[in-house]
C-alpha cells in the first residue's frame, strides 16, 4: 500500500482548500454555474438527476481498512449511509449537498484519498487487476507501475485538456481481469527472455463506437513505460479530434489514422522524450515496489478450511464460487459479492463497509480491493480463516455465492441516478437476479456474465458481456437491446446485436429464453455459455429470442 | 402547418441540494411537480425559461413536456417521471420526503 508523502498530502489539501473557496463563491453568487461547473468537475462533483454525485477515485482499486472505514464514515455523515462502487474502481456518493463536499474531500485527504481527475478530459483513475499482488497466475504486481502512473498523470500540465477523457488499465497477469483491451491504453505484463515488460495496447474503448484495442508495442521494457505512455498521450493530445465530441477518443484517432501511423508517431515522440527520463522515475518505481511488497504470509495448516467444506454445504457452495487461487498455496483470494439477489449491484451500506474493513484488518493483512465487476476482494486470507470470514460476511448479508454467475451482474447507475442515461439499468439487474434465484438455476447455468448499460456510453460494459443489455429511449419508452457473445478477457470481443429491443417488462423473459436455449444446446455441463455461443453462433439464440419471427419466416 | 405546442413546465436543480425543482406561476421554486406552472404558449415558455436561467440558486433550467392532470401538471416522458419521484431502487429523494410529510 502506498502512503501519501508530504508532497501528496500538501497537494491534495491545497486542492481541497481551493475547492472550498470555490464552493463558497458559488453559493454566495459570485461564481455562475458556467464558471463553477468545470471547477466542480475537476474535483469529481457531478450534478445528476436528483442530486449531486461525488465520484471518489480508488487508485487501482486498492484500499486498506482505514480508508474503507473513512468511506463508511463519509457515507453516514454526508450521504445516505451507503456508497456505490463502479466499473472504474471508484466509489460514488449519490446524495451529497454542495456545502458539504469540501468537508467530504477533507475527510478523504485525511486517509490519503481524493476525487481529482475522476471527471473531465484528463487521465482518469488508473485501474488494475483486482487480484494484483495475490493472483497465482501473476508475473508481477502491477500496482507500483499503476501508482507511478497515478503520480505522473495527476495534475500533469500537458494533459489537463485532452481532446477527451483518457483511461488506462493495467494487469500483471496473462489472464486479463482488467479489461485492458477496452481502454484507451491497456498494459499487459509479459516476459521476454525472463525480463518482465509490457504489451502496450492502444485505442480500445466501448461507448457508441466500441473497439477492441490494438497492440502498438508487443514488448516494452519496464524502464521505458513512463516515457512510452507519455509519448502516446502526447501524440493523441495533438492528433485527437476536438471538432466532434463523439470522435474525440483515441480509439477514433487510431481508427482514422491507422495503427501504423500512430505507432510511427509514438515511436518518434518516444525517441524524442526518452533521454529526458534520466532515471528519477525508475528510482521512484523502486521505492513504490518496496511499498507494495507482499505481506508476511502466515505459515499454519489449512485443515479448518477442509473441515468446513466437508461439514457445511453453504460454506462449500460459497467457497466454490467466491474463492480464487492465491500465489500462496495456503491462502485464498476472497471475492465478496455486492450482488445479493435483488440488491443494487455495487452498493454497500456503511455497516457492510465496516464489516469488510474489520475482516481485512483481522484476517486479510489489511488489504481490500474493488473490482471493475463491482465487488470487493479480500486478497490475502489464510484458508484456515475462511470459515470465520464466511460467517462474518453471512451475518452482514455479504456471503452471496454468485461470483461469475448470472446474478453477478454489472450495472451502471442508469436513469435512476445518471443525467446521461436513456433508460434504467439497476431494476433490470435486480429483476434478472431475482428471477434466476427463484428458478434455482444459477449454479446449473455456470459462468455467465451479464452486463447492463443505461445508455450508449456503456459504463456497464454491455459490449463485453456474454449477454449485454443496453437501455435506450425509443419514442419515449424504455427499450432494451441485447448483445450476445461479448468477452472482456484477454480474448476480448465485442458482442453482436441480437435484433430488435425489448420493453422494460419483457427483458427478463427474453434473458430467460436465451438461458434456456443455452441449457438445451450445450454439449455438457462443462461447456460454458460463451463456449456454446462460439461453437454454434448467434442464430439458435436469436431463434429463442424471437420465436414468432421464425414462424413468420417459415410460412 | 406547425405542430401543436406541447405544454411545458420549467424545471431545474436546486443549487444547494441538487434536488429537482419546478417554477410556479407565482415565481416560486417548488419541489413538487404538481405546483409547477403549466405553460401552453410557446412565447411565454421561452420568457419563463429566461426568468429561470437568471434565477439564483437554480442550476440547469430547461423546458420539459407536461400535461394537465387532476392534481396539477403530470410528466410526459419517463425521465421526468423519475425526476418527479426519485430512484426506483431505494425510497430516496422526493418519495422519501413525501413519506415524512
Amino acid at each position: 500500500m502506498y502512503d501519501y508523502n508530504d508532497f501528496d498530502d500538501h497537494f491534495v489539501r491545497e486542492r481541497v482548500a481551493q475547492f472550498r473557496a470555490q464552493v463558497e463563491r458559488r453559493i454566495d453568487g459570485s461564481l455562475t454555474e458556467d464558471e463553477f461547473r468545470p471547477l466542480r468537475l475537476m474535483n469529481g462533483l457531478y450534478l445528476q438527476l436528483h442530486a449531486y454525485m461525488l465520484r471518489v477515485a480508488i487508485p487501482y482499486g486498492t484500499l486498506n481498512s482505514a480508508k474503507m472505514r473513512q468511506l463508511a464514515m463519509i457515507a453516514d455523515r454526508w450521504d445516505k449511509g451507503y456508497g456505490h462502487f463502479t466499473t472504474r474502481q471508484n466509489i460514488q456518493y449519490n446524495w451529497p449537498e454542495l456545502k458539504d463536499v469540501p468537508d467530504m474531500l477533507e475527510a478523504l485527504a485525511d486517509v490519503g484519498m481524493h476525487a481529482i481527475q475522476t471527471s473531465g478530459n484528463t487521465i482518469r483513475n488508473v485501474t488494475a487487476d483486482h487480484f494484483a499482488g495475490a493472483a497465482a497466475d501473476e508475473i508481477e504486481d502491477p500496482r507500483p507501475v499503476a501508482e507511478l502512473l497515478r503520480q505522473w498523470s495527476t495534475d500533469h500540465p500537458e494533459f489537463q485538456f485532452l481532446p477527451r477523457k483518457f483511461k488506462i488499465a493495467i494487469t500483471g497477469s496473462p489472464n486479463d481481469r482488467a479489461v485492458t483491451k477496452a481502454h484507451d491504453i491497456g498494459l499487459r505484463m509479459v516476459t521476454r527472455d525472463g525480463e518482465p515488460g509490457f504489451e502496450v495496447i492502444v485505442g480500445g474503448g466501448l461507448g457508441r463506437t466500441p473497439m477492441i484495442g490494438q497492440v502498438v508495442r508487443d514488448f516494452l521494457p519496464k524502464a521505458d513505460l513512463l516515457p512510452y505512455v507519455e509519448a502516446i498521450v502526447s501524440v493523441y493530445n495533438l492528433l485527437g479530434r476536438r471538432d466532434n465530441k463523439y470522435k474525440a477518443r483515441i480509439k477514433i484517432t487510431v481508427h482514422e489514422n491507422g495503427l501504423d501511423k500512430i505507432r510511427e508517431l509514438v515511436e518518434a515522440r518516444f525517441a524524442e522524450i526518452r533521454p529526458g527520463f534520466s532515471g528519477h522515475d525508475q528510482h521512484l518505481l523502486a521505492e513504490l515496489e518496496r511499498s507494495f511488497a507482499s505481506p508476511d504470509f502466515v505459515r499454519k495448516p489449512a485443515d479448518a478450511y477442509l473441515a468446513a467444506r466437508n461439514s457445511d454445504p453453504v460454506f462449500r457452495s460459497w467457497s466454490d464460487t467466491n474463492l480464487s487461487e492465491h500465489l500462496h498455496a495456503n491462502y485464498a483470494l476472497v471475492s465478496i459479492s455486492l450482488k445479493a439477489h435483488g440488491q443494487t449491484p455495487g452498493d454497500s451500506t456503511s455497516d457492510q463497509m465496516r464489516v469488510m474493513a474489520d475482516l481485512a484488518e483481522r484476517y486479510g493483512h489489511d488489504e481490500l480491493r474493488i473490482s471493475h465487476e463491482q465487488n470487493v476482494i479480500l486478497p490475502h486470507v489464510h484458508k484456515s480463516d475462511l470459515p470465520a470470514v464466511h460467517a462474518a460476511l453471512k451475518s452482514a448479508g455479504l456471503a452471496t455465492a454468485n461470483i461469475g454467475l448470472i446474478s453477478d451482474i454489472i450495472a451502471c447507475p442508469g436513469m435512476d441516478y445518471c443525467a446521461l442515461a436513456t433508460a434504467r439499468s439497476i431494476p433490470v439487474a435486480q429483476e434478472i437476479a431475482t428471477r434466476f434465484e427463484e428458478l434455482k438455476l444459477e449454479h446449473e447455468i455456470g459462468p455467465l456474465k451479464i452486463k447492463i448499460s443505461g445508455c450508449i456510453n456503456a459504463c456497464g460494459h454491455h459490449h463485453v458481456g456474454h449477454i449485454g443489455i443496453l437501455g435506450l429511449d425509443r419514442a419515449g419508452v424504455e427499450n432494451y437491446q441485447i448483445t450476445l457473445g461479448g468477452d472482456g478477457s484477454e480474448d476480448a470481443v465485442v458482442g453482436e446485436r441480437a435484433g430488435p429491443g425489448f420493453a422494460y417488462d419483457e427483458i427478463t423473459d427474453a434473458i430467460e429464453r436465451i438461458v434456456h436455449a443455452y441449457l438445451a444446446l450445450r454439449e455438457d455441463k462443462a461447456e460454458t455459455f460463451l463456449q456454446t455461443y462460439r461453437r454454434l453462433g448467434a442464430q439458435p439464440f436469436k431463434d429463442a429470442l424471437y420465436p414468432k419471427e421464425e414462424k413468420a419466416d417459415a410460412a | 402547418m406547425s405542430r401543436a405546442f406541447t405544454p411545458k413546465i420549467v424545471t431545474a436543480n436546486a443549487l444547494l441540494e441538487g434536488d429537482v425543482i419546478y417554477l410556479t406561476a407565482d415565481d416560486r421554486w417548488s419541489r413538487d411537480l404538481s405546483e409547477a406552472e403549466l405553460i401552453d404558449d410557446e412565447a411565454h415558455a421561452q420568457l419563463r425559461l429566461l426568468d429561470a436561467e437568471s434565477a439564483r440558486n437554480v442550476v440547469g433550467a430547461y423546458l420539459a413536456d407536461a400535461v394537465a392532470g387532476p392534481k396539477g401538471p403530470k410528466p410526459v416522458h419517463f425521465r421526468e417521471a423519475f425526476r418527479a419521484k426519485g430512484p426506483s431502487n431505494y425510497a430516496h429523494g422526493k418519495q422519501e420526503d413525501r413519506k415524512h410529510v
